[in-house]
């Protein structure tokens, strides 16, 4: 019998867990129908197609949008790719840039079995896990050289819009104590069906997700991990239309942590939910091999709902979200849930509730380095208060043991972070996680008490939420705006038009090779 | 700080002359934070205080400073403020109109229109933040206000995020919109100044902006920037749905009755 803190049913717990499982399962026999135009720009990518042509269109967009024009997508990106090698004897690269010029005469291929394309493509797809391998290898090397910070890991945000000057902002707060640097993407991107070129240094709100933003951040955060003797973790987003193409440029250029949830996308961005949660499924694979945690984006129903009320939703979401990343083989290691500290500051009891709701995921998901994030609804331009607001979240994470620790700023709701607001937030976590270090150890809640019984409470709805979920189903249950108050219709939103129903000579190799492996 | 002297000004409150207030009418006390992208030391306090001096204040004191990163060092400082301001001759245009509830709201709207009154509203261009506009529109609300959706007299519309100016005036015209709400939270490099200017210049190409009354609102939006833009009402921080919706019914009477 497991040890509950909050006098937890457990068989409770694995019930949810069940249902959870069955609604996951039922959206894993869709998505496994069906390929998107993202995940065939993913395999490009993972047989080394990259770079951009004149207009900047990049080449895998350029090789499966040529598919897609002559109706080949259904067949698969790798499929004509190892076609194209036996009949004309170019590699992958060679190939997208002749698409990319015109030159590529398609009437040329002529018809292969899988085995054979398959074969013709090992040396490329092995060079692409061994690429992928040596990055999560070289990872491991640095923790255990550096060593790493204690959890919760202190999280902060650069979001300047340029990446040199986001690597100047990282370098600093990595200095003051930081673990986890995210750069913050420029408003929109997940909107574009494509991932931008090369280094950038304009953006709204952030800075563009790019291969080349991605080393330039990663060789920054070593040379100050260095510097400072601990391993600091690089954090982006893998989220939006290109979500497993992220993934696989995340694993090439050291990323540490991905923001992963199609439920957020379908929720927030109006993403169509079949594109997103099969794009999700890949991109999951991916950071599971890669040794990245993901994050998930469960926090945000809060932003929109009550977070009082709406509590349970956001457990249910987790459970949900749990499953789908078990499904990717992704372990349970890797998986930062989200959750938030949201509740309405005039609330009487308000901290009582919200030491509840993190005590009662901890105790839930006991493995996964759960992702909490600071209140951010009820921040109002008051910085004083603010920065007691982000106090009180920093208690109740070091008290429940919380895996990474989105650090509030007084300045939230004002402008992106600057240095010094930076340096406040991470002085105010510092101060807080060393003085109530071994808090949770220490207190006990007290029987039928106002924090048991808020965590059972919690449990019992998002049973009962999972359960009618279970009976009309994920996509029916985001239609009729279960979670944070949003409706979304199953064939509304963005990029519907890029998903395909795979064909009887489909196949990636991939799925077998990376799921669950290390 | 703890200074016992004499203060030798004028402890009188003069409203064409106000200055700053610690503790003493006319003490002039400003608390200010900021960075410098210089190294920490006496040269970098000294750096500071000059700066003080040079926005108008006397007796600048640098109480704690850090340097955050080799090379960048954080200030916190008071200083007694020179400058006054001149509080009577201020005007600032303010929306015009008596804010009800939503019960008094729905009333009114009842009695001098007689019929729903239609909104659609959204969050516009590559913005992704909904929060502005679901605090004035979703049933629920914001801080006890509730949202436009849950008055019974108004037909609200809250068609989200990163929605283009093209979609938004499509959308009301083809709901024959009464009002239009654009909201804009993100305003680095004053991408909401952009996008709004051109939500105007699009509804005169269209033709509708005179006849559905357009307003916006947002953290960094006021009435009188929006009014610039032209807009014909801003909501900055601090209102909400029954400020939105009393100001909306009421210009909708006054241009009924013109």
């Amino acid at each position: 019998m497991r040890e509950s803190k909050l006098g937890l049913d457990f068989k409770k717990v694995e019930e949810a867990r069940k249902t959870a499982g069955d609604i996951a399962d039922q959206v894993q026999r869709f998505v496994e129908n069906y390929t998107t135009v993202s995940v065939e720009r993913t395999l490009c990518r993972l047989l080394g197609i990259d770079g951009v042509n004149r207009e900047d269109i990049p080449l895998p967009n350029m090789v499966v949008d040529a598919l897609k024009e002559r109706g080949m997508l259904a067949d698969g990106v790798l499929h004509f790719l190892g076609n194209a090698l036996l009949d004309t004897g170019n590699t992958p690269q060679q190939t997208a840039l002749e698409i990319s010029s015109g030159k590529f005469d398609f009437s040329r291929l002529s018809p292969r079995t899988t085995a054979e394309t398959a074969r013709v493509l090992e040396p490329y797809i092995n060079q692409s896990v061994l690429r992928i391998r040596d990055k999560r290898r070289s990872r491991e090397e640095s923790i255990a050289k550096l060593g790493e910070g204690p959890c919760p890991y202190l999280y902060v945000i650069v979001a300047t819009g340029n990446i040199y000057e986001d690597a100047i902002q990282a370098q600093a707060a990595a200095r003051q104590g930081a673990d986890i640097i995210a750069v913050i993407r420029t408003t929109g991107q997940s909107l574009l069906d494509y991932v931008p070129y090369g280094a950038t240094t304009e953006g709204f709100g952030g800075t563009f997700a790019t291969q080349e933003n991605f080393r330039i951040m990663r060789n920054a955060l070593d040379e100050v991990g260095d510097e400072v003797g601990r391993y600091i973790r690089l954090c982006n987003y893998c989220s939006g239309l290109c979500m497993p193409e992220i993934a696989v440029m995340g694993a090439f250029e050291g990323l540490d942590v991905m923001l992963n949830d199609a439920l957020y996308g379908i929720l927030f961005r109006d993403i169509n939910m079949q594109r997103t949660l099969i794009d999700q499924y890949f991109s999951r694979i991916i950071n599971g091999f890669a040794g990245v945690i993901i994050n998930t984006g469960e926090d945000n129903y809060l932003t929109t709902a009550d977070a009082f009320e709406e509590a349970h939703t956001v457990l249910a979401s987790d459970f949900i979200n749990e499953q789908l990343a078990l499904i990717a083989g992704l372990p349970e290691e890797q998986m930062g849930l989200g959750h938030a500290f949201e509740m309405d500051p005039e609330l009487e009891n308000a901290f009582l509730f919200e030491l509840a709701q993190a005590q009662l995921l901890r105790e839930i998901f006991p493995k996964a380095p759960l992702k909490y994030m600071p209140p951010t609804k009820f921040m109002t331009g008051n910085i004083f208060k603010g920065h007691i607001q982000d106090a009180l979240f920093n208690i109740a994470g070091i008290w429940t043991g919380q895996g990474i620790q989105l650090l509030g700023m007084p300045t939230e709701a004002i402008h992106t972070p600057f240095m010094s607001d930076r340096y406040l937030s991470i002085e105010n976590a510092r101060y807080i996680f060393t003085s109530f270090r071994s808090i949770g150890n220490e207190v006990e809640f007290k029987q039928d008490g106002i924090i048991r019984q808020r965590a059972a409470r919690v449990l019992e709805d998002a049973c009962d939420l999972l359960e009618k979920m279970k009976e009309e189903g994920l996509f029916t249950a985001m239609e009729k705006g279960y979670f944070a108050n949003v409706r979304r219709p199953k064939e509304g939103g963005k990029g519907l038009d890029g998903v395909t129903r795979k064909s009887a000579v489909y196949f990636n190799p991939y799925i077998e090779l990376l799921k669950g492996k290390k | 700080m703890y200074s016992t002297e004499i203060q030798d000004f004028d402890k009188t409150l003069d409203l064409s002359k106000v200055k700053p207030y610690g503790d003493t009418v006319n003490d002039g006390k400003v608390q200010l934070s900021f960075t410098l992208p210089v190294p920490a030391g006496p040269e970098a306090i000294e750096a500071a205080k000059q700066l003080l001096r040079s926005m108008g204040m006397d007796n600048p004191q640098v109480v704690f400073s850090r340097e955050l990163t080799p090379g960048f060092t954080f200030f916190n400082c008071y200083g007694n403020l020179q400058h006054t301001v001149n509080y009577c001759g201020i005007h600032v245009p303010k929306v015009e109109s008596t804010v009800m509830d939503m019960h008094g709201v729905d009333d009114y709207i009842r009695e001098h229109i007689g019929r729903k009154l239609v909104m659609a509203g959204a969050s516009t261009g590559t913005d992704a933040h909904t929060v502005g506009i679901d605090a004035i529109m979703n049933m629920k609300g914001y801080a006890g206000h509730y949202g436009l959706e849950r008055y019974e007299m108004i037909e609200a519309y809250n068609l989200g995020s990163q929605v283009t100016n093209e979609e938004l005036i499509a959308k009301a015209l083809e709901l024959k919109a009464d009002a239009i709400l654009v909201s804009q939270t993100v305003t680095q490099k004053d991408i909401h100044i952009k996008n709004c200017t051109e939500f105007i210049e699009m509804s005169q190409a269209e033709g509708i902006r005179d006849r559905m009354i357009l307003v916006c609102g947002g953290p960094r939006i006021s009435h009188e920037l929006a009014r610039e833009i032209g807009f014909d009402a801003g909501f900055g921080v601090n209102t909400y749905a029954d400020d939105v919706a009393s100001y909306i019914a009421q210009e909708y009477v006054k241009r009924k009755n013109k």
